[in-house]
């Protein structure tokens, strides 16, 4: 491979931009404290990974998979590979399904706990967990 | 992406759910680009229909900006970088975009476009194959979306019903 | 909610025009883009419109919590008697050619209609469904917190 293969590079760059957009949502994901904002990262996530889809059915030339309304389809035309379409079609709607499900969680959390942060959330579990120790190493103690 | 990289910067979560609905919308457009117009139909009226809808009736359910972050990002930042450059490593040996001798394009999908004008005779492939060639995949989503529902139903009605009984024993 | 008058004028004007749109993208779906997921979604989004910009009351005397909650169900039903009853006729599971034993084609017709309607309306009764959900709840800000 030559130091600038520009047909290469050119050829590549769909994969990249996606990739880099993928990893901007991993960050959010992995990095911000707030559970709302981990949903919008993992939606970025999400359509990052759909579009790289997408982008590897498309043929050069080609149009939408949709023939013509009279069916007499014109065997010069090249349609783009229906295939990964119909595979992204039915992951948005599972992927906004599963999306509302951790909203949801998200909403209970809050209200049993009065936070989304998870730094908050950590906290009150540690006390919670040591509350419990304490409790049972009475209950161990009187036992003894 | 400068809509991505907004999210990540914008403290305001009213003003990240906003960012989300563009973000959607825009990959909504670069879909229609890439010949997958079925996709990009739904993605518009999931994405940035759906989606920003639940997002802001979640944010009126709690809060709506997120604290200053506690611990330094170099960590998550560190991780990021080293998965993306493994990903970007693994894209070298893929095919050059648009492609038409790539191995996804040899396969199954040819294969569909030419039997479906005789076995099934819809003009938009991606029905065909959804709703026919998949029928059992389909199916499976139909179930998820159906079972997802009836999760949210669960933690978000039920419960209250439960508390209200709670108060009543009081 | 009572002063916006201009909002609820233009949402009744849309929300026929919305419900219009999600039947002929439903039953349409063999011919250009669309189908059962991207109908279900439009048809719910014309429901939510109108819980927003009126009230949750108002949407739920239209349609009821429990026809919501059947939809979903009745939708998933369609589908998966439609693979049942082929399955009966004495073709493979989810084969529609048994829809129309003499013209398997038009049996396929039939058959990707039948699905698309099931997953239609699982869809919408799942989308109201998560919507009521949501927003039956008592929300802790009122609306001038915005």
């Amino acid at each position: 491979m030559q130091a600038f293969d520009w047909d290469f590079i050119v050829g590549h760059m769909n994969y990249w931009l996606f990739i880099v957009l993928m990893m901007t949502g991993f960050y959010i994901v992995v990095a911000k404290g707030n559970l709302v904002k981990k949903i919008v990262g993992l939606n970025i996530f999400q359509t990052a990974v759909f579009m790289l889809y997408i982008s590897i059915g498309k043929v050069t030339g080609g149009t939408a998979p949709i023939f013509p309304l009279d069916m007499e389809v014109d065997p010069a035309v090249t349609y783009s590979n229906p295939l990964p379409h119909v595979l992204i079609l039915t992951a948005i709607v599972v992927g906004v399904a599963t999306t509302s499900l951790g909203l949801a969680l998200i909403v209970r959390i809050r209200e049993e706990y009065g936070t989304i942060e998870e730094d908050e959330l950590l906290k009150i579990e540690k006390e919670i967990a040591l509350q419990d120790i304490r409790q049972h190493s009475e209950v161990i103690g009187e036992r003894g | 992406m400068a809509t991505a990289l907004a999210v990540v910067r914008a403290q305001s979560l009213f003003a990240t759910a906003m960012l989300s609905g563009v973000f959607s919308l825009l990959s909504a457009l670069l879909l229609v680009v890439l010949d997958a117009v079925d996709v990009a139909f739904t993605e518009a009226a999931v994405g940035a229909g759906i989606s920003t809808v639940l997002m802001l009736g979640t944010l009126a359910l709690t809060r709506r900006f997120e604290s200053p972050p506690s611990h330094s990002p170099v960590l998550p930042l560190f991780v990021v970088l080293v998965t993306g450059a493994a990903l970007i490593y693994g894209t070298l040996d893929m095919p050059n975009f648009g492609s038409a001798t790539a191995p996804a394009q040899v396969h199954v999908g040819p294969d569909y476009i030419e039997r479906s004008v005789e076995e099934i005779d819809v003009p938009n492939i991606v029905t065909a194959i959804l709703a026919s060639y998949r029928g059992f995949d389909t199916l499976g989503e139909t179930a998820v979306v159906f079972t997802a529902g009836i999760g949210v139903l669960l933690l978000l009605s039920g419960l209250r019903r439960r508390r209200r009984d709670k108060k009543e024993d009081v | 909610m009572r002063h916006h008058l201009i909002l609820r004028v233009i949402t009744k004007l849309l929300i026929g025009t919305i419900m219009l749109f999600a039947l002929y993208v439903q039953f349409h779906g063999d011919y250009s883009p669309g189908g059962g997921f991207q109908a279900g979604v439009i048809m719910a989004v014309a429901f939510i419109i109108y819980g927003i910009v009126f009230s949750l009351d108002d949407v739920q005397r239209v349609l009821p919590p429990w026809v919501v909650h059947k939809m979903a169900a009745a939708g998933v039903l369609i589908y998966a008697g439609t693979g049942v009853y082929s399955l009966f006729a004495g073709y493979a599971f989810l084969d529609y050619a048994a829809l129309s034993p003499h013209h398997p084609v038009h049996g396929q017709h039939y058959g990707i209609l039948l699905v698309e309607l099931g997953v239609g309306v699982t869809v919408t009764g799942v989308m109201v469904t998560i919507y009521y959900a949501f927003t039956s709840r008592t929300p802790i800000l009122d609306d001038e917190a915005w």
